[in-house]
């Protein structure tokens, strides 16, 4: 429980609305208690600036316990901060040196448009989710849950893809600002299980090309998403995700526009 | 006022059978014409959504969170119960009905307990069938494991993050059903009121948390699933979005709120570090099967490094105390003991102001008798977890743990058709007070919410439209205009105190210590009185002197904070009113003054076998009581002992 005390300067992207311009803005925190975590930090920045009648700096965050998926910033330039496999809402400041410089900024990508300060707006991924990342099962009708056994390496490897917390990272670290990763995920989970096999060329190609009509760009394997995740969900997930993708274009009967009534688009 | 459960009568093993038989359905056709308004997207909110939706209803769901997908059922980590059977070890729905009705120390509804441990077993079908990835046992058949204190093996488990898993479940179940056209989901959208038209709920009142839009909604019925109130702690395991607007503004409408003093305090969360302190991080109930709980038997060793106390100098104040189940004792019982030995002066750990409160959780005997390899196995990632925070290792050094509020029993009081004291304003899941009584069994959470949302809500609402056949009315309804202009109204309030100076946070920091002081796991009539005292005072001195930068009209972060933090001011007052009147001790409610001479909860079954549901009158100092009387007739109450 050694206590060291960290000054730190904080340079934080604050940008007022979607089309307001955005800038970094200096902050002098003093005596900051490195048993402290990082959002702690940002709640004391902000109850001064709210006891000088400033705008607090606004940053998503709910359980600060790594799992919702609801916070995420770069800190300088790493998507969630220093620590590998933690999200900035469980990365404490013992991670970091007296006297550092740390710039804070949103998730830059054009799929995510700023909202402000801090924080973006991913809706992209539920639509993504909204055009195929399901298992169309109705309420009630489902069979006795042991008449479909499993092999136990399925199941944990489906789980190791449901383990994404949506939170974007892949997508602000990725070059090409691409989600793969997370609709890679999201297809390996479902069509990694005998429940999910009906839909699951569907599936690949529906989620795909609304992935891309969001504006996000395609996967060349640069592996960023994969070292930021906090999940630790990996890159051969994507290489999965291409498989199912050219085996659904061999097998699917009609072309998938015509199903969806014409090429999917953002809204 | 008389509170008429609406429960069926009858061999209690046919009575939802019967219910459902006797409920009036709504013309396929015409569901179409009926809009559902549901508030909150966690398991009950989402589940009921999306088969709302599926049946083909006009579904409208509302969350304050930027996706459906981030409800703070997502941070359960335990597991789910379900009355399977699967390991032929004796559990059946009547043993799991049994468990819950005795757990929940008898002040749980018998009827709707049976109905959730029938319901139990269709929920791991369907979540199954989704593609929840439960744990497996290599013949590829689903496993599970014994769960807080249970003799039978009931629990169904996704590693250490169930509660996710199901809630992407009903996420993506929600979605497919927003593509379909049948739910439209409104993300960073608040409700901050209920419309009532002839007392009667008909819509609410929102604001978009990104352009400060506030606007009417209107439906044929409402449904909250809004979650518990756990954070009127300050400190909890809630998510640090959780609050009681929802269901607080539906109460000051005439919806009785039950049992509001029954909160679970789960007893191994990582301890306060310092004043600063966020929000507070549960270990699993699990850790208990080997780590050894204790604290110096001296207050001289309380800043000693633990490995250089010797054995006899240690106090294993669970073991001696109660040889028979040791560390293993329940939740509330374990909360309570280390709450008396850090009030002994005997707590280890940081020192936050002028107290430590925290005690070790010692893995030395289970590395010894184990080895390192498989404690590991067994506790590797928590172990990470608890490192990650604190930076210890629990390998090297003993664990800190203390008591933390975790789940609210009390809530909204509903009917067995879930639906509260306004007709057409029902309410799921951990917002409700209905299923747990006392006291919630582990896993037992998930489950209540699953059933509510998938299986429950859309038969009783599907009953009300068919019965009640509400006409449409539009958002410019004078009620709905009305209550748009009491938003806007109470949100001008808080940017404009007489002399703005203080957070949202501090007061909400202020009322968090005052309330787990004084109705926290151990209660006192002065304590309480105190704390009732103060909190009016407390709430005045809010209106007067919150400070909230900016305008309404944008994102706002520390608006959001004070509204939220306006409504727990008036609930805690509740809370300690409830605590106050009952005069016994029951699971989460322990009255020092209502103890056996061992230190055990006594109840008072003669006075006190009721659901206290309170009326708000005007007046947040008097409430009206109303009492929904208790009958057991397949459980006979009995005394707990651990001895």
């Amino acid at each position: 429980m050694a206590d060291r005390k960290l000054n730190l300067t904080l340079h934080v992207w604050r940008q007022k609305r979607a089309d307001a311009e955005g800038r970094f803005v200096e902050y002098q925190m003093k005596d900051v208690d490195t048993h402290m975590s990082f959002l702690e930090m940002l709640d004391l920045l902000n109850e001064t600036l709210i006891e000088k009648g400033e705008d607090p700096v606004a940053f998503d965050h709910d359980c600060r316990e790594g799992i919702c998926g609801m916070c995420g910033f770069m800190i300088n330039g790493v998507a969630h901060g220093p620590r590998v496999l933690t999200t900035v809402c469980q990365l404490h400041m013992r991670e970091f040196q007296d006297g550092e410089e740390l710039w804070l900024e949103p998730w830059r990508a054009k799929g995510f448009p700023v909202v402000r300060d801090l924080v973006v707006d991913r809706s992209a991924l539920d639509r993504i989710i909204q055009a195929g990342g399901y298992i169309s099962i109705r309420t009630g009708s489902a069979p006795e849950a042991n008449n479909t056994p499993v092999r136990k390496e399925d199941s944990d490897l489906a789980f190791d893809a449901a383990t994404c917390i949506g939170c974007g990272a892949c997508v602000a670290a990725c070059p090409n600002a691409s989600a793969s990763l997370f609709t890679a995920a999201k297809v390996a989970h479902l069509g990694l299980l005998p429940q999910g096999q009906p839909e699951r060329w569907e599936r690949a190609q529906k989620m795909v090309a609304q992935h891309d009509a969001e504006g996000f760009g395609s996967c060349t394997q640069h592996g960023e998403c994969e070292a930021v995740c906090p999940k630790g969900i990996r890159i051969s997930f994507i290489a999965r995700m291409n498989k199912d993708l050219l085996r659904a274009m061999r097998t699917a009967r009609t072309p998938i526009e015509e199903r969806r009534g014409g090429p999917p688009t953002a809204e | 006022m008389e509170l008429r459960s609406n429960a069926p009568e009858g061999p209690i093993e046919t009575r939802w059978d019967r219910h459902r038989f006797d409920m009036k359905l709504v013309n396929p056709a015409n569901k179409r014409k009926f809009d559902v308004i549901v508030v909150g997207t966690g398991l009950a909110g989402a589940a009921a959504a999306a088969t709302l939706g599926e049946l083909g209803y006009n579904v409208k769901a509302f969350c304050y969170q930027d996706s459906a997908r981030r409800a703070h059922s997502i941070a359960a980590q335990g597991g789910i119960n379900a009355a399977k059977n699967y390991q032929n070890d004796g559990d059946s729905i009547h043993r799991l009905f049994y468990d819950t009705v005795k757990g929940g120390d008898f002040r749980a509804r018998e009827s709707n307990v049976y109905r959730l441990a029938q319901i139990s077993v269709n929920i791991i079908d369907q979540c199954t069938a989704q593609g929840v990835p439960f744990a497996r046992e290599y013949g590829g058949t689903l496993a599970n494991r014994s769960f807080g204190g249970a003799q039978v093996s009931r629990t169904f488990y996704a590693r250490g993050q169930t509660g996710q898993q199901l809630l992407l479940g009903a996420y993506q179940a929600l979605e497919k059903q927003v593509e379909a056209g049948n739910v439209k989901v409104f993300p960073r959208t608040e409700m901050l009121d209920l419309i009532l038209v002839d007392g009667v709920a008909r819509g609410i009142v929102t604001r978009d948390m990104k352009t400060g839009d506030i606007r009417a909604w209107t439906a044929h019925c409402v449904v909250l699933a809004t979650g518990g109130y756990g954070n009127v702690f300050f400190l909890s395991t809630n998510a640090m979005g959780c609050n009681t607007t929802a269901t607080w503004r539906a109460h000051r409408h005439g919806a009785l709120f039950a049992n509001p003093c029954y909160t679970q305090i789960h007893p191994t969360c990582i301890p306060v570090a310092a004043a600063y302190q966020s929000k507070l991080t549960l270990m699993s109930e699990s850790l208990r099967n080997d780590g050894r709980v204790w604290v110096p038997r001296s207050a001289e060793d309380a800043t000693k490094d633990p490995n250089t106390i010797p054995e006899e100098d240690r106090y294993y104040y669970l073991e001696e105390r109660y040889p028979a189940f040791g560390n293993l004792v329940p939740r509330d019982i374990a909360s309570r003991a280390a709450k008396k030995v850090c009030d002994d002066g005997l707590g280890v750990g940081h020192e936050v102001d002028g107290e430590r409160r925290g005690v070790y959780l010692d893995f030395g005997n289970a590395i010894e008798r184990l080895g390192r390899q498989a404690v590991s196995e067994r506790y590797g990632n928590l172990f990470e977890m608890y490192e990650r925070i604190t930076g210890e290792s629990p390998y090297e050094t003993p664990m800190r743990i203390y008591p933390a509020s975790h789940y609210t029993m009390g809530g909204l009081w509903v009917d067995y058709n879930l639906m509260t004291t306004i007709p057409g304003l029902f309410a799921g899941g951990e917002a409700n007070f209905s299923d747990h009584g006392a006291n919630r069994l582990g896993a037992s959470a998930l489950m209540q919410g699953l059933a509510d949302g998938y299986f429950v809500l859309p038969s009783t609402i599907g009953n009300y439209l068919a019965t009640t056949k509400p006409e449409s009315i539009d958002t410019d309804h004078r009620e709905a205009e009305a209550a748009v202009e009491r938003v806007g109204e109470r949100i001008g309030k808080l940017f404009g105190a007489k002399s703005p100076k203080r957070t949202p946070d501090s007061f909400h920091k202020e009322l968090g210590r005052l309330m787990w002081n004084e109705c926290g796991m151990s209660r006192t009539a002065d304590g309480l009185k105190k704390a009732a005292d103060r909190i009016p005072a407390l709430r005045e001195e809010f209106w007067e002197t919150i400070k909230v930068p900016g305008s309404g009209e944008e994102l706002n972060q520390t608006l959001e904070k004070a509204g939220r933090v306006a409504d727990f001011l008036e609930l805690a007052e509740l809370m300690c009113i409830d605590a106050l009147h009952r005069e016994e001790s029951c699971g989460g409610h322990f009255r020092e003054e209502h103890q056996t001479p061992e230190g055990e909860a006594r109840r008072d079954d003669e006075r006190f076998q009721y659901v206290a549901a309170w009326q708000y009158t005007g007046d947040l100092s008097k409430p009206t009581l109303v009492k929904e009387p208790l009958e057991f007739e397949y459980v006979k109450p009995t005394q707990r002992s651990y001895k």
